[in-house]
């Protein structure tokens, strides 16, 4: 709660896009035609709410260390060696200053060469006013222009061994893709595949990684199995929605973005089958982050937070998680039973009109008949809303629930860094005291040896610390640019499905309003 | 009594429920005899009507009285008429079920146990709603109770039943006691005899098409009513259980809301104030179309009921009647006890043309009633659809429209 007195909510810029264009996101849309779910003919704006009309592309000073700048390899994202265009390789330069520093999506347009940078080199706690704002500000005029959407889900193969493959099409006008719209086949296997690697090589960096909708053997194999029954229909449905928020959330991401892996999923016509994707089924990947919380609780050396912002944000994330997953449990147990009101006023409106056959008063009949078809209308009505109740609201808790795991192991990877940093220390201590040994037992061979030694762990001591420094930066950064899409992504999504239940009460006035006259006509 | 308005608890007691609560039928409200139920006491294991009654027949001691009355003396009464001779052309105004709030305790009583385990927000909202519903089924069963009496009030002979008057003006005990044992072991086997009976009557053909129609009508028509009724009471609880989980979702995110001063916590206020507000609707849609529809459904399968009892009546008149028809034949063929058969087959005749006549009236009657209190219910159910809808509508708008105003 203290770091909430310490992030004033940053002013909006006039220019911010209006909310209208956030409602029709196609986090929910089916191309298979729902009513209640406008059919996107074009892949929807991925920027949830962090874009910015073009032209504002002032240079931020630079708050952060740029050391690291010399070492552009180590820091940027790995790989790359392939890629012969100048353009990467500037991308890359800018990637390491973007690592530790601001975020820089409209840099991506202007591919200048290195920015200047300022040397600067405080401690975070005493960074903090200036840079939080500063990095709130910076958040505000990203702009992103790259949309994607998942579509067309179909079945390849027969048997066990068949699977569902995905439509992933991509329009940007940015530089770095070969042209501006494409598209690839992707299965579900190729998704894990490009969260683990991401994970391995972001979340290092306190990034938060989006996790990847969970596996889910039942679903699968009866979507193998060839069922075409509604359950069916609708996990396909539901797990396509998923990966396409899933790759949405990735490429918003100004940092994941970069990265070639990233690039390659969307763009290569054949990615090779990623192996080992167990590990990353919803309750691998639920493992994985326990692993890190334990090492964290492990340790044995607590840590002097100079900083209370990363206790406090800490509980915050744990005490929200805690509070969607009972509010999704909740969500959950609306959905059934709205789905049993369902089959129930189904089976009443058959029973009515039965009745209503066997009324032998005509005009009663008649209305009895009426009503049992307004019955069969609500039942319709009754199918979208618990549509709706799952598809736009569960279904964003449940993704809020697995990001927040992702921002606890960031907390996490922050937590191994700084353990990292006092272990070096505590071996350089030794080291010391072993150079101090052996100029008292007079050994001069292995003196040299110690010598080196202790300049050789100086030397890991200051990177880890800077590590620490950087990873720390890293993660408020985002946590912050996390805390602003989770607003924009809730408020988006409630009105949506809010705006739903608008529709189904205007249906159902029409629907009674018809019914009215045909009651008063009986006699 | 609760008064309607969408920011207030749960209102079961609308205008139309007010008064005569004869809402499943429509009856003439006839100055020289009203009844209805004033007032209603729940203890523990009984519920005690104050019944009351105003007058203008010379029977009664005073213009206006009233008495407390439990369920078993208003068994006591409707048995009265099934078992009277005289009544068995009549169709008998079906008893009211027995208040049944053994559901309901029991949930009070667990929440009671379980207030330790939650905040007392929560335990302070389930209490509220388990005394709602405690609430409902109490008026449900003083309307019941009420139409029973008001439908005998209303028909030409049993309102001058002696019975019945005892009933409305005695002021003690009348020491009814529940049937024992023996008592009911007879009323089952009268049931299974009446059962075996009636598939043997139903298969004669009756001469008289009216009747015929009507045996075929009712036997169907009785059959459907049962099949509706049964699946408009699941439709309606899973409409409660909906309403129950919207609720339950408001608390949630007033508890999100309530974590910080952020513009989404705000936001989730907000949201969490329009889904209690909608809810509260919700339930009372569940509610007014189990009182108009369910309710409806459950009093004519009754009603439907106690017409095919009457059929079955006059059909075993039938039967004694051609049976003693039979048997003055027999005695005249071997001309002995002429006299006595020839009494009994006028007696048997005579009862049967009787019931016969005076069925014939209540059924056209019944017919009557039906349509009209269908019509009755059905437009009021529609208006009261009409009206929820709106309202929800109304707060959807005016919720939408702040909340994408502040984002």
């Amino acid at each position: 709660m203290a770091a909430s007195s310490d992030r004033n909510p940053p002013p909006f810029p006039s220019s911010e896009e209006p909310e209208a264009g956030l409602s029709d996101m196609a986090d929910g849309d089916s191309d298979e035609g729902e009513d209640i779910f406008v059919n996107n003919s074009n892949p929807v704006a991925v920027s949830r709410g962090v874009s910015q009309p073009d032209g504002v592309n002032e240079e931020p000073p630079d708050l952060f260390s740029e050391e690291e700048a010399s070492n552009p390899i180590t820091k940027s994202n790995g790989v790359h060696s392939d890629d012969d265009n100048d353009l990467f390789a500037e991308a890359h330069v800018e990637l390491s200053t973007d690592k530790s520093g601001n975020s820089s999506g409209k840099d991506l347009s202007s591919v200048s060469g290195p920015r200047t940078t300022s040397s600067f080199n405080q401690s975070p706690a005493s960074m903090q006013p200036t840079s939080l704002e500063q990095l709130e500000e910076e958040e505000a005029k990203d702009s992103f222009d790259v949309d994607v959407a998942v579509t067309n889900p179909e079945k390849v193969g027969d048997g066990m061994n068949a699977y569902m493959a995905y439509k992933v099409s991509t329009r940007s006008s940015l530089p770095m893709f070969r042209s501006k719209t494409f598209s690839v086949r992707r299965r579900f296997s190729d998704f894990l595949g490009l969260y683990e690697k991401l994970s391995v090589k972001q979340s290092l960096h306190g990034c938060i990684v989006p996790p990847p909708p969970e596996k889910s053997v039942v679903g699968m194999t009866k979507v193998k199995v060839g069922m075409d029954d509604p359950s069916s229909v609708e996990f396909v449905e539901r797990r396509r929605a998923a990966l396409e928020r899933y790759i949405q959330r990735v490429v918003s991401h100004p940092s994941l973005l970069q990265d070639p892996d990233v690039r390659e999923f969307l763009e290569r016509d054949d990615l090779p089958r990623a192996v080992n994707t167990q590990a990353l089924s919803g309750a691998g990947f639920l493992k994985m982050i326990n692993k890190a919380s334990d090492a964290v609780n492990k340790m044995t050396i607590k840590m002097n937070e100079s900083d209370t912002w990363f206790e406090d944000k800490f509980q915050e994330v744990e005490n929200e998680e805690q509070q969607l997953r009972k509010l999704h449990a909740l969500v959950d147990s609306l959905v059934n039973h709205r789905k049993e009101l369902c089959g129930n006023t189904a089976v009443f409106a058959k029973s009515m009109a039965m009745l209503g056959n066997s009324e032998d008063n005509t005009a009663l009949s008649r209305a009895l008949s009426q009503l049992a078809e307004v019955e069969d209308k609500m039942e319709q009505l009754h199918q979208e809303q618990a549509a709706s109740d799952f598809f736009i609201f569960a279904e964003l808790l449940a993704d809020y629930i697995r990001l927040l795991g992702a921002v606890r192991g960031c907390f996490d990877q922050r937590m191994r860094a700084w353990q990292r940093w006092q272990e070096a220390q505590s071996t350089l201590q030794k080291k010391r005291e072993a150079e101090a040994k052996l100029l008292w037992a007079n050994k001069p061979e292995k003196l040299q040896q110690a010598k080196e030694e202790i300049t050789e762990w100086e030397a890991r001591v200051t990177q880890y610390e800077r590590d620490f420094d950087r990873i720390g930066m890293t993660v408020r950064k985002e946590v912050l640019r996390f805390e602003k899409e989770k607003a924009k992504d809730f408020k988006s999504q409630i009105i949506k499905y809010l705006e739903a239940m608008l529709q189904s009460q205007q249906r159902l006035i029409k629907f009674w309003e018809a019914f009215l006259p045909e009651a008063k006509a009986i006699a | 009594m609760m008064q309607e308005g969408l920011d207030d608890g749960p209102d079961f007691l609308s205008e139309e429920d007010r008064g005569p609560r004869a809402v499943n039928v429509d009856l003439q409200t006839d100055a020289t005899l009203q009844v209805d139920i004033s007032d209603a006491l729940s203890e523990r294991d009984k519920v005690k009507f104050t019944v009351h009654t105003k007058s203008t027949l010379p029977n009664f001691k005073q213009n206006e009285f009233s008495v407390v009355r439990q369920h078993e003396e208003f068994i006591w009464l409707h048995d009265s008429f099934v078992e009277n001779e005289d009544y068995a052309g009549y169709i008998i105004p079906p008893a009211p079920p027995r208040p049944d709030f053994d559901a309901s305790r029991e949930k009070l009583q667990k929440l009671g146990e379980g207030e330790g385990s939650m905040t007392k927000e929560e335990f302070t909202k389930m209490k509220q709603e388990l005394e709602a519903e405690y609430l409902a089924i109490f008026k449900k069963t003083v309307a019941m109770h009420e139409v029973f009496l008001c439908r005998v009030a209303a028909h030409p002979v049993l309102r001058k039943d002696l019975n019945f008057h005892v009933f409305l003006e005695y002021n003690q005990d009348l020491s009814v006691r529940g049937k024992n044992k023996k008592e009911k072991l007879e009323d089952f086997f009268k049931n299974v005899v009446k059962s075996a009976d009636g598939v043997l009557v139903a298969g004669v053909k009756d001469v008289d098409d009216f009747f015929e129609h009507e045996k075929t009508f009712l036997l169907e028509y009785h059959n459907r009513v049962k099949d509706a009724s049964a699946k408009s009471d699941k439709m309606i609880r899973s409409h409660k259980s909906a309403a129950d989980d919207i609720n339950r979702i408001a608390s949630s995110l007033y508890t999100l809301g309530t974590q910080d001063s952020t513009d989404l916590c705000k936001f989730f206020l907000k949201v969490s104030e329009l889904f209690e507000k909608t809810r509260k609707i919700e339930a009372r849609v569940a509610a007014d179309e189990d009182l108009k529809l369910a309710d409806l459904l459950k009093y004519y399968l009754r009603e439907s009921q106690a017409a095919k009892d009457l059929l079955y009546r006059r059909s075993r008149a039938l039967v004694d009647y051609e049976n003693a028809n039979k048997a003055l034949d027999k005695a005249r063929a071997k001309n002995r006890d002429v006299l006595q058969a020839e009494t009994s087959q006028q007696l048997c005749c005579h009862k049967f043309e009787k019931i016969s006549e005076s069925a014939k009236q209540e059924l056209i009657d019944f017919k009557t009633r039906r349509v009209a209190a269908f019509r009755k219910n059905l437009v009021e159910l529609a208006e009261l659809e009409l009206k929820h809808a709106k309202g929800n509508l109304q707060l959807l708008q005016s919720c939408l429209g702040v909340l994408k105003g502040n984002t």
